[in-house]
Order: structure tokens, then C-alpha cells, then sequence
């Protein structure tokens, strides 16, 4: 069995929709010592069940075993371990308005996204693009001072 | 039917038939308790502590395969009954523990004995629920029971809010359970059930590794008939011990840490492991990397997350040991039992060379010797449970363990103060056997309290406290690996065992030669009373062989020759 020490994974596990499920999704990851990098959770429109998507780091074992895990879990319906998938992260950032702004709108623009709301002393900017993109437009962002950088973790469909 | 919550519970305990549930009550819990006292579709057991009352319910459980059921109060009652979850799901015991828990709007209020029951015991149940309407508590119940019992078992809490217990509403106990993210394998997939069986076929040396899951599925029939049609050898892990049957000429003996000098041999020269229902434990497989190197392995497990979790999978296999071993049986007729001549002779040979044996002595109790005393005085007759140490080992390597849920331990967990309540729900389970609990001097003392249980039931379980004066096994280590320093291990001072049963209304007997032994436990087995046999041993006996942890199974420590050798046939 080839071993890729600590590649990147997105899993995306599909629950039914009851109190508890999440913490027993995330405490199965703390219990078995298994990463979460990123995660996101939210209902699926007119059925009973959610839709957990986590960006984890593991070798092909260990990934093996969070998928097993995973499905062993009662309410869990689906484990989709992401191959081929179209992946997005959304990140808000807040500058100041001191800033230049034609500039910020600039390169948000260049990752498909924009100003979204001007206040009295700050803009908040959006983008919604692949994680490595939101990643670069993050550094990008830094010589405009931001005060405050949100994501929201990834989410990603099978293609 | 119009009912309260308190009394759906009791109807579900009845409409699952479950005969006796162990429990302690408070409370969170007082308005079950009141109902209990009204029915009479079940007997009720009040154990002397929580922890007690869930080995007791694992005990039962083991010794029947059925749900065993505990029922404990909120808050400390809950915290008490951990240990015996934990000790229940690292055996894959089906077991439904019931607890009180706060009123619904108390929740989260840091009320009077509250605790997060569900938080808490999350990782130690295979399930668990908060009941959150009265609605849905029988169906709650229902899947309780079901998911206890199903695919790989394991114990479920329900966590039942006092003023759910009190509510009036419709009780209708479902016939079906439909949760559509569970469903378990059970049939094995055929494809890989036959290139398994070729694997076999062109085998020259394989080995069967029978585990707990065998048990479990009470799959054991069939695997000696899958070894007698095939003339495979083999060896059994701890939880397995009484599958094969000790006087089957195809076991070599159990494997692991404290395994038998042919068993481990044979795992490592095997060219083929043909695992049912074991998973690897590190006890078993010492230094994974010089684990059975020379194989190819065929792993059969209705769980298949224990598949390829340490060892790589050549011939993975997931489902229900019966229906797999079902399955391989037609497809075995062909094969020719002589194909294995050559290696089952190596294997003799290995056991020749080293049986597994002990120095006998005639001044004093020998441990062992006590063991195959038993064995030999009731052998088939009796369920032994036992508590966690050395005298857990010997038993495991010298009765003669003859079929499955005849012994009884907590192999996972390793739960000091588990034997003697187990022993109770073995009992319980099974009147007409001699239940008897081998123990030790430190182990007993976890749960002693169960001697006023046993005296006030008339539950009469042997306690054969192996008495070192140590915390043996902690000491055996010391010995080996800490340059006998014995921190903390020293049980010099001691009880009065004799004494202490007696106050509790049971019987002490205090043994010292062979024959006090034997007059001893005659005495026990007819007074039908709870006793401690309090046996002194030598007090620096080791446990061997023995494979120092993470060392590779053929680096065994084995047993002195001497004149006294006594070897067992
Ligand atoms: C609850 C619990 N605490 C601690 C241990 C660690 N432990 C394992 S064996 C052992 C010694 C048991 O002593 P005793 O019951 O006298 O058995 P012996 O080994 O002497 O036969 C200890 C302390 C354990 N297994 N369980
Ligand atoms: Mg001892």
C-alpha cells in the first residue's frame, strides 16, 4: 500500500438530521486522533438530513479508517471520500476604509468576488473561489491592512 | 395504550424479554423505579453500585447471548455505570443501559445531579440517546434493543429526562425498526468468499485465528466443523478461549502476550491467517511488523473498520461470521485435509518442545495448579468469569475450557473488579451451572460490596481469590522491566477475607494446602451460598511465556525445565 504521509483530503458525510450528530462526528475525530483542517455543516433542502463536508490531512490508512469510523456511526447514511470534485470556500474580510479602495475592489474582482458592504470606517470584501485561490487572495489581501479575515471552510460536490 | 413514560420502559424490558435487569436506584429514575415495584414481568436486582449493576447486565449478556439491561439514576449513578459501558463496548457486549437524567427544562442548568450522560459516554457506547419527547420513546427503546444486538454489538444508553417518565401518552412498542443509515453486512460477498477458499485450497500452512466474534456470532459449531473438514489448526485469542474445545487435537493453544510457544510460533510461519471475528489486538499480535510475515491473510469481521486497520488485508471479508463460514463450507468439499500433514507435524513438534507448563510444588498453592484443579473437580459444568491480572491469564491458559460463553472476561478493557458481578448476571443467567470467579487478592476488592448482592438474591457465585499479596501482574512487570521495584504493588496488608464474606452473610473458606482446596470448593459447591475461597500462592509466580510488550511473538520468555515440570497433555 503506497503511503502519502499527510495528503489533504475532503470528505463529505451525509447525516441524519438529529441533535447530536455533529459532536459525534467531531468527537469521533478528537477520540481517534484524526486532523480536522475545515468544516462545514448544513441542512439539505427538503429532506431529513445534513451535509457535513471536512477538509482533513491523513495517508491513505488513515483515511481509510475516518471513512470506516464515519460510517459506523449511526446516523450517518453517506461517507463520500472526494476524488474528482468541484470544491468552494468563501472568505469575508473587513479593511479599513482608509484603504485604496478601487484597488481592493480590483483584486477581488480578479478572484470573482467584491466589495459587499461600505460602513462609516471599513469595507467587508467577499470571495468565493477553489481554497487555493481563497488562499492566494488572502495574501494578496495583506498590504491592505485587514482587520479581520473569516472563512468559511470548504465545500465540495462530486463531479 | 395510555401509559407514562416510566411504564413504557418497563413494557419495552418486557416485550424484549428480558428476564432480570440490574440497577441502583435515584432520583432521576424514581418514577421507573415505582413502576417496577408494580409489574411483574421481569425481576429487578439491586446490586451495591452502578458499576457493579452494568457488569452484572454484560455478565448476563455474555453468558446468553441475549441484551443484558442496567438501569441507573442521573448524575452519579450515570458516572458509577461508565466503567461498565466502556468495559462492555471494547467487548462488543449487547447490553441497554437505562438512566434517569434531569427534567428537560433542567437541562443545561447545571441542575442536582445532572450530567451530559450522551457527551460522557459517547465513546464508549456503539449508541446512545437523549430522549427529548415522550413520542418518541418507544421507538426510541425498540432501536435501543435492536442496534444493541445487530451487526457488531455493543451497549446503548437511553437517557430518560424525569419528566418524560412522568408524562401520560399513547404506548404502541414497534414491531419493526427502520433506520436507514444503519444497516449492517451479514452476508459476506461471495466473490471474495470464494477466492478466500482458493487461497485456502493452495494454502500449505494456514492457520485459523478465531476471535471473540466467533462467540458473538455463536458461529463456534460451525468452526470446528470448517477445521475437522479441513484438518487447519488453530489458535484462539482470550475472548475465543472454549471455541475449538481444549481437548481438540487442531487447537494449539491461544496466542498473544501470554500465548503458548506453538501458537505464536505458528503465527509467525504461517503462510496463510484465516482471522474469524479477532481484530488484531496489539496483546495479540506483538510487533505488528513481524506479525505473521510470512502470510497472506483473510480477515471475516461484521465490522469493517477493524479490516486493514493494523495489518494489511489480502482476502478482506466483511460480514457475519456464520453466514461466511456457511458459505466456505460447500465450497471446502474438495479439500484435501492431508495437504497440511507436513505443517501440523511442525506444529507438534513446536508444542513437544514447549507445552505449555508450570513448576509444580507441594509446599505450596501453585496458581495453576488451582486452575486445573478446578477444571478438573467441574470442568464441563462451569462458567468461569474472571477479574484482570495474572490469575486472569492462567485461567485463560490452563482451565480447560470446553465450549463458547463458558468463560467470561473483560479481555478489552481490562477491568479489575469486572469477575464477581459479571459472575452474578452469569448466574442469574444460567442457575443450573457453577458460576465461579477466579480472582485476585487486588482485583476482588473493586467490588466486594456484590457479597451482600449474592448473600440478599441468593446468588451463589465462587469467588477463588488467587492470593499473591501483589497486584501481580503489575509486579510480574516490575520484576521484568522496572529492577523489582515494586512501587505501589505490595498488597501485604490484607483483609480478612474469610471474615469480610461471612459479614456480608456468605462464606470464607481460607486455603492454604491442596487439600483444603479440594474440601474447599466441594464445601462451596454444595452450600449454594455466595463464598470467598481465599487461596494463598506463592507470592512471586510470572506469568509465561510471555512476549514483553511490542516484541515480536517468536521472542517469547518461556518457563524454566525442571524435575517438578508438570506438562499438560
Ligand atoms: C480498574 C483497573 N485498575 C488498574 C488496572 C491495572 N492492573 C492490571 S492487572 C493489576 C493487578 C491485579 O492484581 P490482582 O487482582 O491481585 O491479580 P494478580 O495479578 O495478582 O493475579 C492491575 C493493578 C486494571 N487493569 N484495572
Ligand atoms: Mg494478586
Amino acid at each position: 500500500m503506497p503511503k502519502v504521509v499527510n495528503e489533504r483530503r475532503v470528505i463529505s458525510v451525509v447525516v441524519m438530521n438529529e441533535s447530536s450528530v455533529l459532536a459525534r462526528v467531531t468527537a469521533l475525530f478528537a477520540g481517534r486522533g484524526y486532523n480536522i483542517e475545515s468544516l462545514t455543516v448544513a441542512p439539505i433542502p427538503e429532506s431529513e438530513m445534513s451535509h457535513i463536508t471536512i477538509e482533513t490531512k491523513g495517508g491513505v490508512k488513515v483515511m481509510e479508517q475516518i471513512t470506516k469510523q464515519l460510517h459506523k456511526l449511526i446516523p450517518v447514511y453517506k461517507v463520500i471520500e472526494h476524488e474528482e470534485m468541484v470544491e468552494k470556500e468563501m472568505v469575508l474580510i473587513k479593511f479599513p476604509i482608509a484603504e485604496n479602495l478601487s484597488n481592493v475592489a480590483a483584486l477581488c474582482a480578479a478572484y470573482n468576488g467584491g466589495i459587499v458592504n461600505v460602513g462609516k470606517e471599513m469595507v467587508i470584501a467577499q470571495v468565493a473561489d477553489e481554497p487555493k485561490r481563497v488562499k492566494h487572495f488572502i495574501e494578496a489581501a495583506q498590504r491592505y491592512n485587514p482587520c479581520e479575515i473569516v472563512r468559511s471552510g470548504v465545500v465540495a460536490i462530486e463531479r | 395504550m395510555k401509559m407514562s413514560g416510566a411504564q413504557m420502559v418497563c413494557e419495552a424490558i418486557i416485550a424484549e424479554g428480558v428476564k432480570t435487569v440490574f440497577g441502583y436506584p435515584g432520583g432521576a429514575i424514581m418514577h421507573v423505579y415505582d413502576e417496577i415495584y408494580k409489574q411483574n414481568g421481569f425481576e429487578h436486582i439491586l446490586n451495591r453500585h452502578e458499576q457493579a449493576s452494568v457488569h452484572a447486565a454484560d455478565g448476563y449478556a455474555r453468558a446468553t447471548g441475549e441484551v443484558g439491561v442496567a438501569m441507573v439514576t442521573s448524575g452519579p449513578g450515570f458516572t458509577n455505570a461508565v466503567t461498565g459501558l466502556a468495559t462492555a463496548y471494547m467487548d462488543s457486549i449487547p447490553m441497554v443501559v437505562i438512566s434517569g437524567q434531569v427534567p428537560l427544562s433542567l437541562i443545561g442548568t447545571d441542575g442536582f445531579q445532572e450530567i451530559d450522560a450522551v457527551g460522557i459516554s459517547r465513546p464508549c457506547t456503539k449508541h446512545n440517546f437523549l430522549v427529548r419527547t415522550l413520542e418518541e420513546l418507544p421507538r426510541v427503546l425498540k432501536e435501543a434493543f435492536y442496534i444493541a444486538r445487530s451487526g457488531r454489538p455493543g451497549p446503548v444508553l437511553v437517557d430518560v429526562p424525569k419528566d418524560i417518565t412522568v408524562e401520560i401518552g399513547d404506548f404502541v412498542y414497534p414491531d419493526t425498526v427502520n433506520i436507514p443509515s444503519y444497516k449492517p453486512t451479514y452476508k459476506g460477498n461471495n466473490r471474495q468468499i470464494e477466492k478466500a477458499v482458493e487461497a485456502i485450497k493452495s494454502a500449505k500452512k494456514p492457520l485459523l485465528y478465531i476471535g471473540g466474534g466467533v462467540v458473538l456470532s455463536n458461529a463456534a459449531d460451525l468452526v470446528r466443523e470448517l477445521a475437522e473438514k479441513t484438518q487447519i489448526p488453530a489458535v484462539e485469542t482470550l475472548m475465543a478461549r472454549g471455541v475449538m474445545g481444549a481437548k481438540n487435537p487442531l487447537l494449539l493453544g491461544m496466542l498473544g502476550m501470554h500465548g503458548n510457544y506453538s501458537s505464536n510460533m505458528a503465527m509467525s510461519e504461517t503462510d496463510l491467517v484465516i482471522s474469524l471475528g479477532a481484530r488484531f489486538d496489539d496483546r495479540v499480535t506483538g510487533k505488528l511488523s513481524e506479525f505473521a510475515k510470512y502470510a497472506d491473510i483473510i480477515h471475516v469481521d461484521i465490522d469493517a473498520a477493524n479490516i486493514g486497520k493494523l495489518v494489511d488485508v489480502d482476502f478482506p471479508i466483511v460480514g457475519d461470521i456464520t453466514k461466511v463460514v456457511e458459505k466456505m463450507m460447500p465450497l471446502l468439499d474438495d479439500v484435501n485435509p492431508d495437504r497440511y500433514n507436513a505443517w501440523r507435524e511442525i506444529l507438534k513438534r513446536y508444542n513437544e518442545l514447549h507445552p505449555q507448563s508450570y513448576v509444580d510444588s507441594d509446599e505450596v498453592i501453585k496458581p495453576q495448579w488451582a486452575i486445573e484443579r478446578i477444571g478438573e473437580l467441574i470442568g464441563e459444568d462451569a462458567i468461569i468469569t474472571s477479574d484482570v491480572g495474572q490469575h486472569q491469564m492462567w485461567a485463560a491458559q490452563h482451565f480447560p475450557f470446553d465450549r463458547p460463553r463458558q468463560w467470561i472476561n473483560s479481555g478489552g478493557l481490562g477491568t479489575m473488579g469486572f469477575g464477581f458481578p459479571a459472575a452474578l448476571g452469569a448466574k442469574r443467567a444460567h442457575p443450573e451451572k457453577t458460576v465461579i470467579n477466579i480472582t485476585g487478592d487486588g482485583s476482588i476488592l473493586m467490588n466486594m460490596q456484590e457479597l451482600v448482592t449474592a448473600a440478599e438474591y441468593k446468588i451463589p457465585v465462587i469467588n477463588v481469590i488467587l492470593n499473591n499479596h501483589f497486584l501481580g501482574m503489575v509486579r510480574q512487570w516490575q520484576t521484568f522491566f522496572y529492577e523489582k521495584r515494586y512501587s505501589e504493588t505490595d498488597l501485604s496488608f490484607q483483609p480478612n477475607f474469610k471474615a469480610l464474606a461471612e459479614a456480608c452473610g456468605g462464606i470464607g473458606y481460607d486455603v492454604t494446602t491442596k487439600e483444603e482446596f479440594d474440601a474447599a470448593l466441594k464445601d462451596a459447591i454444595e452450600q449454594d451460598k455466595v463464598c470467598f475461597m481465599n487461596v494463598q500462592t506463592n507470592r512471586f509466580e510470572d506469568v509465561l511465556p510471555m512476549v514483553p510488550a511490542g516484541g515480536a511473538l517468536f521472542n517469547m520468555m518461556l518457563p524454566q525445565k525442571t524435575e517438578s515440570h508438570r506438562e499438560e497433555k
